[in-house]
């Protein structure tokens, strides 16, 4: 039986959870206040770009991805990209009719 | 294998086998195993819960392409200061979930219920928001099916004075809008008021002793639903309420 891929298991302390509830807040303080600010198309990146590094935060130390084994690491990232791929599938799907043609 | 092999064999002797903690199922070798076991399955559920809400993005996504103007429109309805307040509460939320999951850890039964209970306290504060917002969507007329009326649309906003009245049949689309809006909101709040039904039992449990003994699976796996909960509506509040601001 092989050992599980895991580190001994390791514990998440007070001040990263700090540290990180406190980035959240400003992220969301930025996104708000940038959606104030006229932009064009790139109001829509910098507000997802946002919301990506705020998930991205809450994924790696709220949810231990940060710390956990391989096998964790590696379900997550698959997870995501197969999001990703249906994602794009259905938008290439989408772009590639000739809507309103017929 | 013959039996008389199992009766000598030495991890099989009663003083062996008794010595894991009372929580290790006999089908996992260590509790590391156990512990990664049960957060692959946990995560192995979040995933079918991202394509499940990644259905409804895709939906939102490409109606906002279709209906352009209509989703401009029925976006400037929402309070972006109410979106914000309820975003900050539920990183509060997370948090405090986060803080319930290391007192666990820490064996701190007194922090673990005083978490747990300002994690369902913040988790009601939001739904109480949004239970708000939902009312003045009702009193707007800007509930698809049950009480629309364009009138908002084909009229000028007060709050957006520079936006173009809608044609009627544009004005029409904006329930789509409302649509995806009551369907993803509304699915993320009964992911809560679910999250906040099992946090009260996890209260309940954690009073008689239970999860501050080394067991901290079941804390450590709904810490993983809240937070997934939290991360759905990371990308909720920019969607629906900030990217159309300035269109």
């Amino acid at each position: 039986m092989s050992e599980p891929t895991a580190n001994p298991h390791h514990v998440v302390g007070p001040k990263v959870y700090l540290a990180i509830g406190g980035t959240l807040l400003l992220l969301t303080g930025a996104t708000t206040a940038i959606s104030f600010v006229e932009l064009g198309v790139f109001n829509a990146v910098v507000a997802l770009a946002i919301a990506v590094i705020k998930a991205m935060l809450v994924v790696l130390f709220f949810m231990h991805i940060r710390y956990s084994s391989k096998l964790l690491k590696l379900t997550v990232a698959a997870g995501f990209f197969t999001f990703l791929v249906l994602i794009s599938m259905v938008m290439t799907d989408y772009i590639s009719r000739a809507w309103g043609l017929w | 294998m013959d039996s008389q092999a199992i009766a000598t064999s030495p991890e099989h002797t009663p003083s062996v086998e008794h010595a894991h903690p009372p929580y290790l199922r006999h089908h996992f070798e260590t509790v590391e195993q156990q512990r990664e076991a049960s957060s692959f399955g946990m995560w192995l559920f979040l995933l079918t819960e991202i394509m499940f809400f990644g259905g409804m993005f895709a939906a939102y996504l490409i109606y906002r392409n279709w209906y352009y103007p209509a989703f401009v429109a029925g976006s400037h309805q929402l309070s972006i200061v109410l979106g914000t307040i309820n975003t900050a509460v539920l990183i509060g939320s997370s948090f405090t979930m986060a803080m319930a999951v290391y007192s666990a850890e820490t064996r701190n039964r007194k922090a673990l219920i005083t978490y747990l209970l300002l994690t369902i306290t913040l988790g009601l504060v939001f739904l109480g928001i949004k239970s708000d917002e939902y009312h003045e969507k009702w009193e707007k007329h800007h509930v698809p099916g049950l009480n629309f009326s364009v009138h908002d649309f084909v009229n000028v906003n007060p709050a957006y004075p520079d936006d173009k009245p809608l044609p009627l049949d544009m004005a029409e689309k904006t329930q789509v809008y409302f649509s995806l809006y009551f369907a993803m909101t509304g699915m993320h709040a009964l992911h809560m008021i679910i999250g906040i039904s099992i946090l009260i039992i996890l209260v309940i449990k954690a009073y008689g002793g239970s999860y501050t003994d080394g067991h901290v699976s079941t804390i450590e796996n709904f810490g993983l639903y809240w937070h997934f909960v939290d991360i759905v509506w990371i990308f909720l509040f920019p969607l629906l309420y900030l990217i159309s601001r300035h269109q």
